[in-house]
C-alpha cells in the first residue's frame, strides 16, 4: 500500500509536467487577446505598444520557461511569504507574476477570490452530499416506490434545468416579489458576530439553492443506482439469510460496497469546487474563482487562465490520487501491486 | 423514517429566521449610494486601463484641468478657466495653450497640486515603457513647462486648431507625482498598490479596491467644495450581466443605479414598470454601422483574402457595385431596428458623425424611410437579377451571397435578424456568424476572426469619438489606414474603403480653425464616405442607465465619464 | 401413468410451443412489464415523430420574422405564442428538437463510448491503467473554453466548405461534447471495473482460461452497464445545454438557427413579459430527459437478471 502510494504520487509529477505544457500551448494559440475588450476609440499603434509592454509578443518557448520557473519556483515562495508574513532572502527582487488586466499579481488576486467561492460552492456541494446519499439509499432500498419516483422526477428537473433558469426563477420569486434574500452577494462582507453570520447565511442562500439542486440531483442517482446493484447482490441474500438485521444489512453491506462509485464522483467533483460555478457566480454577483477565470478569458487575460488552469489540473491529479487510496480503503479486495 | 420530517421543520424554522429581518444588504440610505457596473472593474488608473468601466471608476478620485458636462459644453474642473485664443490662453499661432490651476487645491493625503503634476503625468504617459493607453491625447505634443507653481504650458510641433487633447476630459486627469514617481516605464505594470488606489482631487479616495470585483469608496476629507460629497461611501460593484443590474435597481430596489443597460426594450420597460426606479437616456456619438468589405474575402484566395490592392484587382465582386450598396441600405427599415431592438435608446441615423448635432450631415436622410420596391427596382435596372431561378440575385454569373458577422450580443443578434429577412427578400441571401466579443475585437494577427481582418462580406459593430470633435475619427477612412498584413491588419479603415478625394479633403480639415468651417468639411467627409458604399450606417445609439428614485442629482453624461458629478448625488428625503 | 405422460410430453411440448429463450429476448420481455420505461419510450417516440413529420404539416417558416405579431400569446394562429421578433414559437421548438435532440444522442453515443472503453481497458489491463488514467486527468483538466476557442478556429472553415454551415457546426459539436464529456464515464467504468475483477465469477472464469476478450464481453462489461447508464441519461441533457452555451459563445450555430437550449437561452430574458418562450423548449428538454432515464431504468432493469419484479 504504501509502495503503491508512493508510486503514484511519483507519477503525478511527469503527469502534471505534460498537463502543463499542453495548457500552455493551447492557450498560447488560443485567439484572445488582452486588448480585445479596450474601446475601439484607442489606436491600433497604442493597441500594439500595450501588447508589447505585457510580453505578449515573447516567443513560445521562451515565455513556457519563463513561466513555469515562475509557477513553480517563484510564485509558491510569495504565498508562503503572504500567508506567514515571513520573509525569504531575495523576496524584493523575486518577480510577482502580474495578470494582464489589472497589473497585479495574479496569486493576491486567487487568494482573494477563495472565501466566497469556498462560502458558496463548498457549502452547496456539502448540502448535496448531506441530501443526495440518503435520498438514494432510501430510493435503492425501495425501487419504483412513490419515494422513489418523486426522487427521480425532482433529480432530473433539477439537472435538466440549466442554473441560469433556477437562479433568474430564485431571483423573481425571493428577490423581485417576496423581498426575503439578496440578489447582489457583497464579498466585502465580514462575518464577525451572529447577526453579521446571519447576513451572510441570508446573502449566500440563493446562489448555495441553486447549486445544491444541481449537484444533488447527479449525485443522488448515481447513488441509487450503485446501491440498487449492490442490494441484488448474492452477498446481501447471504447477509439476509444469516438473520442479521436489515439495517445491519444494508448499512454495513450494501452501502459499504454503493460508496465506491459514489466516493470517486465525491472526491473527483471537488476540484469543481475550487474552479467555481460560472453561470451562479455570474448570475448572483459571488465574484469568485469561477468568475475570475471568465473575466480573464474574455478579457484576453493569458496569464491568469494559465494559471487557473493549472492550479485546476493540480488539484484533479492530486484528488484522483485521494479518490484511488479511498477506494483502497473501502474496498479491501482490489489488489495493489 | 421520521428523521427526515425533523430534519425539514428545522430547516423551515431556520428560513424564518433568516427572513425576520427583511430588507437587502445594501440598504437605501444617506450614507451609502451602490452602483452597479456590470463589467467589472480591473484597474483605477486610467492610463493603463483603457476601458469605460476604469475611466469611469478612477473619475471619483482623479480629475482632470476642463471636462465636458452632459450639454458637451467643455467646462472649467481644477483651471480657473478655458483658455482661448480670446483671453490669451491659446497663442496667435496655435502653437500652445496655457492652463491655469485653481488655488488651494489639495490633493486627498493634503499635499498641494502643483504645475510639476501635470508636467509629471504628461511624463507618465508618453514614457513609451509605461504602455500608456491615452497617447492619442497628447498626439504632436513636444513639451509640457510648469511656467510657475500653478500654471502649465503645453506646447505642440504643429498648429492645432483642436488643442484641448491634454488634460481635458475623463481620459487625461491629472495623476500625482509624488505618488507614481517610481512608476514611469517599466515599473508601472508593478505598481499594484499605485495602481489600485490612486491618490486624487475627487469629492472619493479609494478605500478598498478588489480587482474585477467591488470598489469601495469613501469621502475625501480634503475636497475643496465645502459640505460635499452628500454621501460617505461609495459602493461600485462589478460582474453580473445587464439584465439582473437593471433588475437590482428597478425591481429589487437593492442598487442604487446601474450603468450601460444595453437590454432589449420590452424588457427594460417591464422592469421599470415596478415604479422603483427610472431609465435614463442620453445621446452619444456612438452609431451602429454595417461596414462594407471593398475587397474580396474567399477562402479560396488563401493569403490575398480581404487584402487591398492599390489597383483595384483585388475589390469585392459585388459589394463595390453602387447600386448593390445602395439597395442594401434601402432595403433595411430603420425605424423598426430602433424600436424593436433599441428602444427609447436609439435614433435611426444615415450618417457616420450623428452627433454633436452641428456636424450631423442631412444630405442622407432618405434612407430613413425603408424603401423595399425601390431598392428591388434599383437592382432590376443595374441589370442584377435572378437569372437561375433559385430566388438569389447574380452580378456577372457571381450570386449575391452575404457573410454578415459581429459580436455577440442579444441586442445585435435580433438586428442581424431582421437586416437577414430584409436582405433576403430583395434577393440577397445572408449567412449570419456571430464571434466573442473578447476575440472580435482582439487584435491578434493569428486570429481569422477579428474585426481588423475581416474575413467576411459585410460586419456590424460600433465606433465613436472621445469628446466632441471628430478629426481623430475622421482619419480612420484615410487611403493610409487601410487594415491589412502590412500594419497586421490593426489599421482603422476596417472597410478597406479609399479615395484619394476624401483623402485631400481631410488634410485642410486638420488646418482649419473655427466650428462653423470644421463642421462644414466633417459634412462633407461624411457624405463622401457614406455615399461611397464605405458602411451602411444604422442607429445612433444613447447611452442608457437606470437609476433609483430616490437618488437625485444625477446628470448623466455622454461626454465624459458618466459618473462625472457624483459630488452632487443627494437621496431625496 | 400420469407419471409417464408427464416425462413423455415435457420435451416435446417445450420444443413445440416456445423458442429458445435468449438474453435479450428476455432482456425485451422484462422491459415491456417495466411501466414506466414503456411511458418514457412512447412519449420520446411521440417527440420523436412530432419534430420529424412536425414541420411538415406546421409549415411556418422558424426563421421568419413578423415584428408586428411579437409577443403574440397563445392563439390559433401561433399556438405557443411568438417571440420578440414576432418568430413562430412551435415552428421554433419543432424544427430545435431535431437538432438538440440529434446532439443529445450523438454526442452521449461518442462521449459513452469512448468513456466505457477508456474506463474498461483501464480497469482490466494493469499496464494500461496509469497511461489512461493520466489521459483523463489530462482531458479534465483543459481549459474547456479557450479550447473551443481555438478547435472552432482551426477547423470549422474547413468543415463548413465540406459539408455545409449547418452540418458542419453540427458535426464540430457533437465532437467536441463528445470528446470532452467521456472522462467521468471512464472514470466510473474503471471503478466499477477494478472490484469486478476481484469478484469470484471472474476469477473462476479466469481460472477456467477463459480469454480476456470473453471475460470482458460475457462477465465484465454487463455488470458495469448500470452507472454507464446513468451517466448516458445525464449526458444528453448535458449535451443539449452545452449547445445552447456553445451557440451563445458564438461557437455554436448560426445566432438565428433554433435549438431547445437557444430557445431557452433566448427566451430567459422575457420570462416575466411571455412566459410561454421558456415554458415550451424547457418543457421538451425536461421532457426528454426524463423520458430517456426511464428508459434506461428499464433498460438496466431488463439487463439485470438478479431484479426480478
Amino acid at each position: 500500500m504504501g509502495q503503491y502510494l508512493l508510486r503514484r504520487v511519483l507519477i503525478a509529477i511527469p503527469t502534471l509536467l505534460v498537463i502543463s505544457f499542453v495548457i500552455f500551448a493551447i492557450l498560447d494559440l488560443s485567439p484572445s487577446d488582452p486588448v480585445g475588450n479596450l474601446p475601439l476609440t484607442i489606436p491600433a499603434e497604442v493597441r500594439e505598444k500595450i501588447r508589447e509592454t505585457l510580453g505578449a509578443n515573447d516567443p513560445f518557448l521562451v515565455k513556457y520557461v519563463k513561466w513555469l520557473n515562475q509557477f513553480l519556483i517563484s510564485e509558491p515562495l510569495n504565498v508562503i511569504e503572504k500567508i506567514t508574513g515571513t520573509k525569504f532572502p531575495g523576496s524584493e527582487e523575486r518577480l510577482r507574476y502580474l495578470s494582464w488586466q489589472t497589473r497585479s499579481p495574479i496569486i493576491d488576486l486567487i487568494l482573494e477570490r477563495l472565501p466566497q467561492t469556498l462560502w458558496v460552492v463548498g457549502t452547496a456541494y456539502m448540502f448535496a452530499i448531506i441530501i443526495a446519499i440518503p435520498i438514494g439509499v432510501i430510493s435503492a432500498y425501495k425501487p419504483y416506490s412513490i419515494f422513489d419516483q418523486v426522487g427521480t422526477f425532482l433529480a432530473m428537473i433539477g439537472f435538466s434545468v440549466p442554473t441560469f433558469f433556477t437562479g433568474l426563477i430564485f431571483i423573481i420569486i425571493f428577490s423581485v416579489n417576496l423581498k426575503w434574500f439578496p440578489s447582489i452577494y457583497d464579498t466585502t462582507h465580514r462575518v464577525t458576530d451572529i447577526e453579521s453570520f446571519w447576513v451572510q447565511m441570508r446573502q449566500i442562500f440563493m446562489p448555495v439553492a441553486v447549486l445544491t439542486l444541481f449537484f444533488t440531483a447527479q449525485l443522488s442517482r448515481f447513488t441509487r443506482s450503485a446501491m440498487l446493484d449492490n442490494l441484488n447482490q448474492d452477498y446481501i441474500r447471504t447477509a439476509r439469510s444469516k438473520g442479521l438485521s436489515e439495517r445491519r444489512v444494508v448499512i454495513r453491506h450494501a452501502l459499504r460496497n454503493s460508496l465506491i462509485p459514489v466516493v470517486t464522483l465525491v472526491a473527483l467533483g471537488i476540484p469543481q469546487i475550487f474552479q467555481g460555478a460560472l453561470i451562479t457566480e455570474q448570475i448572483f454577483r459571488v465574484n469568485g474563482l469561477g468568475q475570475l477565470l471568465i473575466t480573464a478569458v474574455q478579457g484576453g487575460d493569458l496569464p491568469m487562465v494559465q494559471a487557473l488552469t493549472f492550479i485546476f489540473a493540480v488539484l484533479i491529479v492530486v484528488f484522483n490520487v485521494i479518490a484511488d487510496i479511498l477506494y483502497a480503503l473501502v474496498d479491501p479486495r482490489i489488489a495493489y501491486h | 423514517m421520521k428523521k427526515p420530517v425533523l430534519k425539514i421543520g428545522a430547516l423551515v424554522a431556520v428560513l424564518l429566521l433568516l427572513t425576520g429581518t427583511l430588507g437587502g444588504v445594501f440598504a437605501q440610505d444617506g450614507e451609502t449610494v451602490t452602483i452597479l457596473y456590470w463589467q467589472a472593474v480591473s484597474n483605477m488608473n486610467p492610463y493603463l486601463s483603457g476601458g469605460t468601466k476604469e475611466i469611469d471608476a478612477a473619475s471619483l478620485v482623479l480629475e482632470p484641468l476642463a471636462r465636458y458636462d452632459e450639454t458637451a459644453t467643455m467646462i472649467p474642473w481644477l483651471a480657473v478657466e478655458i483658455p482661448t485664443v480670446e483671453n490669451g490662453g491659446i497663442s496667435e499661432d496655435l502653437m500652445s495653450i496655457t492652463w491655469k490651476l485653481k488655488e488651494g487645491l489639495l490633493w486627498s493625503d493634503g499635499t498641494p497640486v502643483t504645475s510639476a503634476d501635470a508636467v509629471f503625468t504628461w511624463t507618465y504617459c508618453t514614457t513609451e515603457e509605461t504602455g500608456c493607453a491615452q497617447v492619442a491625447n497628447w498626439t504632436d505634443v513636444t513639451n509640457v513647462e510648469a511656467v510657475d507653481d500653478l500654471t502649465v504650458k503645453v506646447s505642440f510641433g504643429v498648429p492645432k486648431p483642436f488643442p484641448y487633447g491634454p488634460f481635458v476630459g475623463s481620459t487625461s486627469p491629472l495623476i500625482q507625482k509624488a505618488q507614481f514617481e517610481a512608476c514611469v516605464g517599466v515599473a508601472a505594470q508593478g505598481c499594484t498598490e499605485q495602481n489600485f488606489g490612486p491618490i486624487g482631487t475627487g469629492p472619493y479616495v479609494v478605500e478598498e479596491f478588489r480587482a474585477n470585483d467591488v470598489v469601495t469608496y469613501t469621502a475625501n476629507p480634503n475636497y475643496r467644495e465645502e459640505g460635499k460629497p452628500f454621501f460617505q461611501r461609495v459602493i461600485l460593484k462589478g460582474g453580473g450581466d445587464a439584465e439582473s443590474a437593471a433588475r437590482a435597481v428597478l425591481e429589487t430596489g437593492e442598487a442604487d443605479y446601474a450603468w450601460n443597460l444595453q437590454v432589449l426594450p420590452q424588457v427594460l420597460a417591464s422592469m421599470e414598470a415596478a415604479g422603483i426606479g427610472t431609465i435614463m437616456n442620453v445621446t452619444s456619438s456612438a452609431v451602429e454601422r454595417i461596414h462594407i468589405n471593398q475587397t474580396n474575402p474567399d477562402p479560396a484566395l488563401g493569403d490575398a483574402r480581404s487584402v487591398w490592392a492599390e489597383d483595384g484587382s483585388n475589390a469585392h465582386p459585388f459589394l463595390t457595385n453602387p447600386a448593390v450598396y445602395q439597395a442594401l441600405s434601402m432595403a433595411i427599415d430603420r425605424q423598426v431596428i430602433a424600436e424593436q431592438v433599441y428602444g427609447p435608446g436609439g435614433v435611426p441615423t444615415c450618417n457616420l458623425v450623428a452627433q454633436p448635432p452641428i456636424y450631423a450631415s442631412s444630405a442622407n436622410d432618405s434612407c430613413l424611410q425603408q424603401d423595399m420596391e425601390g431598392a428591388k427596382a434599383l437592382l432590376d435596372e443595374a441589370g442584377i437579377v435572378d437569372t437561375d431561378g433559385d430566388g438569389v440575385r447574380e452580378l456577372n454569373g457571381v450570386p449575391l451571397r452575404i457573410l454578415y458577422q459581429t459580436s455577440t450580443n442579444a441586442v445585435r443578434q435580433a438586428n442581424q435578424a431582421l437586416v437577414k429577412q430584409w436582405w433576403d427578400e430583395l434577393g440577397v441571401e445572408t449567412e449570419l456568424r456571430n464571434i466573442d466579443a473578447g476575440v472580435f475585437f482582439g487584435g491578434d494577427p493569428a486570429s481569422p476572426d477579428t474585426y481588423g481582418k475581416f474575413y467576411a462580406d459585410v460586419e456590424m459593430f460600433t465606433n465613436t469619438f472621445d469628446g466632441t470633435d471628430p478629426e481623430s475619427y475622421m482619419a480612420q477612412q484615410q487611403c493610409s489606414e487601410v487594415s491589412g498584413p502590412d500594419n497586421n491588419w490593426l489599421g482603422n479603415n476596417v472597410s478597406r474603403w479609399c479615395n484619394a478625394a476624401y483623402d485631400e479633403l481631410f488634410a485642410q480639415l486638420s488646418q482649419t480653425v473655427g466650428l462653423e468651417a470644421r463642421a462644414e468639411i466633417v459634412k462633407q467627409l461624411n457624405d463622401m464616405y457614406v455615399q461611397g458604399g464605405g458602411i451602411i450606417p444604422l442607429i445612433n445609439r444613447a447611452d442608457v442607465s437606470a437609476r433609483a428614485n430616490s437618488l437625485e442629482g444625477v446628470r448623466m453624461n455622454a461626454w465624459d465619464a458618466e459618473l462625472w458629478n457624483i459630488a452632487d448625488w443627494t437621496r431625496a428625503q | 401413468m400420469a407419471t409417464t405422460t408427464k416425462v413423455s410430453a415435457l420435451p416435446l411440448d417445450y420444443k413445440a410451443t416456445q423458442k429458445p429463450r435468449t438474453l435479450w429476448g428476455d432482456a425485451w420481455r422484462r422491459f415491456r412489464k417495466h411501466l414506466l420505461a414503456m411511458l418514457g419510450s412512447t412519449a420520446l417516440i411521440i417527440i420523436m415523430l412530432g419534430i420529424t413529420f412536425g414541420p411538415l404539416i406546421w409549415t411556418l417558416d422558424p426563421t421568419y420574422i413578423d415584428i408586428v405579431d411579437s409577443f403574440s400569446g397563445m392563439t390559433a394562429e401561433h399556438p405557443f405564442g411568438t417571440d420578440n421578433l414576432g418568430r413562430d414559437t412551435l415552428a421554433r421548438v419543432l424544427y430545435g428538437g431535431r437538432v438538440s435532440l440529434a446532439i443529445g444522442v450523438v454526442a452521449m453515443l461518442i462521449g459513452i463510448l469512448i468513456g466505457t472503453l477508456v474506463g474498461l481497458l483501464a480497469g482490466y489491463f494493469k499496464f494500461l491503467d496509469s497511461p489512461l488514467m493520466r489521459l483523463t486527468d489530462m482531458f479534465l483538466s483543459l481549459p474547456l473554453l479557450p479550447l473551443l476557442l481555438v478547435i472552432t478556429l482551426l477547423f470549422r472553415d474547413s468543415l463548413r466548405v465540406t459539408f455545409g454551415p449547418e452540418l458542419g457546426i453540427f458535426i464540430l459539436t457533437v465532437i467536441v461534447i463528445g470528446c470532452l464529456g467521456w472522462m467521468p464515464t471512464a472514470r466510473l467504468v474503471r471503478g466499477e471495473v477494478l472490484s469486478m475483477k476481484e469478484r469470484e465469477f471472474v476469477v473462476a472464469a479466469r481460472s477456467l482460461g477463459a480469454p480476456d476478450f470473453r471475460i470482458v464481453r460475457n462477465h465484465i462489461l454487463p455488470n458495469v452497464l448500470s452507472p454507464v447508464i446513468v451517466s448516458a441519461t445525464f449526458s444528453i441533457a448535458s449535451a443539449i445545454i452545452t449547445e445552447s452555451a456553445l451557440s451563445f459563445l458564438g461557437l455554436g450555430f448560426p445566432p438565428d438557427f433554433p435549438t431547445w437550449g437557444r430557445l431557452l437561452f433566448d427566451g430567459k430574458d422575457f420570462l416575466t413579459l411571455t412566459p410561454a418562450l421558456v415554458l415550451w423548449p424547457g418543457l421538451m428538454i425536461s421532457l426528454t430527459v426524463l423520458c430517456v432515464n426511464f428508459i434506461g431504468d428499464g433498460l438496466r432493469d431488463a439487463l439485470d437478471p438478479r431484479i426480478t419484479k
